[in-house]
């Protein structure tokens, strides 16, 4: 294992960590259904780079790179279906607030 | 190392810029720039594919999804901006309270980090491994790209009325 | 030749979507119904049909890395199984003709999605088909375009990619300590004790999101709105067998196979199991809504499932695999039972409703035998699986949860007595003199189910010999 590769998985781990705490608070803050998707990207992007991180670290750096191309496929599809389940929720009710669409309690 | 850490504080710029910013079409931009951030930072990693794939899909495809999204739901006036950006100053200022508080309790810890790891794969070419290893991931895309076919012909069409 | 059962629909989906639709949307039904059963079929004949060791014959580009065991082949079965009831539901309830076509489509989307979740032996490749199997069921809530299943849909969303992202955190951190996502690699990666740290970090990030997918008490705020908002067949689908899969089954294999049982984990699992029998149990109690009721019914049964993997013992694993199979039946059929009474009376709230078992004689007898299976009377098969279970809580020395399982049972038929006087028994009620039975084509889910529920507990020495007690085998 290379000494200097380790060196730079911490701060970069950090940074992961920041992208996580910023996702997750961006979907449990808002009442808008486009800004939770969008912390849900904050999300993925986070995922992305840890993934590429720990392959370049532990030299499997191919491996990672097939894994982000299968990831980013996979994550434009889910986006294309919850906008459009946005797009629908919106022609129903005429709103995307979360506040104003509260018909189903848990 | 050091442009490694500009480019990972400018990306947590971005994201945070992406989060706090008031108008949601503002939010999408700051995405774009995030993923464009981050496909530097893929490239520096050694991921020149994956790099070019979070290019073109995710700062281009996906803020065009955004969008299009945006402008079909969105119509703020300018009053209601005013009044979103008060509700708002209220909630999100805590983020970067929290990030630094996080920065703060992370400088403290560091874990240890001597790993053996196993002899990693003697195959360097991303797109032999993809072909020739994980095909059955390439199925998987393919797959998923077929239920978002049938995603986007059930719920973009409009009903009849 | 496991692979089999991921290209034949495959090939089967593309073959639909070619041109001359017309005559495709008219066959599509019974190709999707040939499927369906030709999966169980072949699965339940299994002894016979040599599964693992004929080499797969379709060159190395579609040899998979694919593995079946006695655990997976008990799923695969439930899974042709459900679906096959589902789409026989959806012939009669989904009118629109273009909308019928997409639901075949995605259905068989969906089973590919779930047969290669139960069948593959590498972390990542699991990843990518739990993602194909959640987002088919993500368009197929929100098929109809109701104003409910979109918001159920919405939230299943959110809360689904939230918990799979922290499971690919752990594929990630899984790839650090082990070079790579293979089940046989992390298992070994994991023993090596230098890794702790990371190691418990990406099991309990991984465990986490396994217990959202599955919907259990802490993490069940989406699943009843699923369920219960979703067009009736997508609800039998969903109830009966997605969940399972995507979240019971892959805990099981994760924890059975790959992260090993320890101490904490077996607390952790058995805890959240008995808070779900009871917490769900006590919640069914209060709900107005049919379908409503059943998905908190199916919160308390996936509890009975997490206890007994939680257990650990190869007893407890074999009575786990058996309630799952007893649940996709039974929880279909009531599914199906809801149904039938809701494309007779128009809506789906269990008040207002009376004496409905002497108007839908079929639907009235199977929905009884359905809540006898899921409360745990002999000699429904029902009764075996939480015998088996309760049984090897007692061996394990467990006997606060033993107990506590024994005593749910009695809350669960609390509310399906409920359940039954306000739906079935009593008088007729006013407006409802003119309600006949369903159709045939409804009724034989039902009857089909509900004799499959009273055969396994008839026969279920013979079923618990040759087939269940075989699952506890693949404890290492």
């Amino acid at each position: 294992m290379n000494p200097e590769l380790m060196r730079m998985f911490w701060p970069f781990a950090v940074f992961v960590i920041f992208l996580f705490i910023m996702g997750t608070y961006c979907i449990m803050a808002t009442f808008n259904l486009i800004r939770a998707l969008i912390g849900v990207e904050i999300l993925v992007k986070a995922a992305t780079l840890l993934i590429l991180l720990v392959g370049h670290v532990s030299g499997n750096g191919a491996l990672a790179q097939t894994f982000v191309i299968t990831l980013i496929v996979i994550e434009v599809v889910l986006m294309v279906v919850a906008g459009g389940v946005v797009l629908c929720l919106f022609r129903h009710n005429r709103t995307i607030d979360t506040r104003k669409l509260n018909n189903l309690k848990g | 190392m050091a442009i490694n850490i500009i480019l990972l504080i400018a990306l947590l710029l971005a994201s945070l810029w992406t989060v706090m910013t008031i108008r949601l079409i503002r939010s999408v931009v700051g995405l774009a720039i995030t993923s464009a951030i981050l496909s530097i930072i893929m490239f520096k990693l050694d991921a020149p594919l994956a790099a070019v794939f979070e290019l073109s899909v995710c700062a281009g495809l996906i803020s065009v999804i955004f969008v299009t999204t945006i402008s079909f739901t969105q119509r703020l006036t300018q009053e209601r901006l005013k009044l979103r950006r008060k509700e708002r100053m209220g909630k999100f200022w805590y983020l970067p309270l929290i990030i630094c508080t996080a920065a703060i309790l992370l400088s403290f810890w560091r874990p240890s980090l001597n790993f053996q790891f196993p002899a990693p794969l003697k195959e360097t070419d991303a797109r032999n491994i993809l072909w020739n290893m994980r095909h059955l991931d390439l199925l998987g895309q393919v797959i998923v790209l077929l239920a978002g076919a049938f995603g986007v012909v059930i719920l973009f069409k409009e009903e009849k009325r | 030749m496991p692979s089999l059962l991921i290209l034949l629909p495959l090939s089967f989906l593309i073959i639909l979507n070619l041109p001359f639709r017309d005559i495709l949307q008219r066959a599509s039904f019974w190709v999707v119904a040939f499927f369906c059963l030709f999966q169980s079929i072949a699965v339940a004949l299994h002894p016979f049909i040599f599964w693992s060791a004929l080499p797969d014959p379709y060159g190395p580009f579609f040899s998979f890395r694919l593995s079946v065991d006695n655990l997976s082949l008990i799923l695969l079965f439930s899974i042709g199984l459900v679906s096959f009831v589902s789409l026989v539901i959806s012939r009669y309830t989904l009118l629109d003709n273009k909308q019928r076509f997409n639901f075949l489509n995605l259905l068989l989307i969906i089973v590919i999605g779930m047969n290669a979740t139960v069948m593959v032996t590498d972390l990542f490749s699991l990843y990518v088909f739990l993602e194909v199997t959640s987002l088919s069921s993500f368009i197929l809530i929100s098929l109809k375009k109701d104003k409910l299943a979109l918001e159920g849909a919405f939230k299943y969303i959110i809360l689904s990619i939230t918990a799979t992202l922290a499971m690919l955190s752990a594929i990630a951190l899984f790839l650090l300590i082990s070079g790579d996502t293979s089940f046989v690699a992390i298992y070994g990666a994991l023993g090596n004790p230098q890794h702790v740290f990371f190691s418990k970090l990406a099991i309990g990030l991984f465990i986490c999101g396994l217990l959202v997918k599955s919907g259990i008490i802490p993490f069940h705020g989406w699943l009843p709105d699923a369920y219960s908002s979703s067009p009736n067949s997508v609800s039998v689908l969903l109830a009966g067998i997605v969940t399972k899969v995507s979240g019971v089954y892959v805990l099981m294999r994760m924890v059975v196979s790959v992260f090993g049982l320890n101490q904490a984990l077996q607390d952790i699992l058995m805890f959240l199991g008995c808070l779900s029998i009871v917490l769900g149990a006590l919640a069914a109690l209060g709900q107005t809504d049919f379908k409503r009721m059943l998905s908190y019914s199916s919160i308390s049964q996936i509890g009975y499932i997490v206890l007994a993997l939680g257990c650990g013992s190869s007893l407890a694993i074999a009575g786990a695999a058996f309630h799952i199979l007893n649940h996709a039946i039974f929880k279909s059929l009531l599914f199906a039972n809801a149904t039938a009474v809701e494309e007779k009376t128009g809506n789906g709230s269990i008040e207002g409703l009376g004496g409905l078992a002497a108007k839908m004689p079929f639907t009235g007898i199977t929905s009884l035998a359905a809540f006898l299976s899921t409360a745990g009377i002999p000699p429904f098969s029902g009764f075996w699986s939480k015998f088996i279970i309760v049984l090897a809580l007692w061996q394990a020395g467990q006997y606060t949860y033993a107990s506590i399982a024994l005593l749910a049972s009695v809350l669960t038929l609390a509310y399906f007595l409920i359940l039954q006087r306000n739906v079935f028994f009593g008088k007729v009620a006013s407006g409802l003199e003119g309600v006949r039975e369903v159709r045939v084509g409804l009724i034989f889910p039902q009857v089909l189910l509900a004799v499959l529920t009273l055969g396994i507990g008839l026969f279920a020495p013979f079923f618990l010999s040759n087939f269940i007690l075989a699952a506890g085998n693949i404890l290492k």
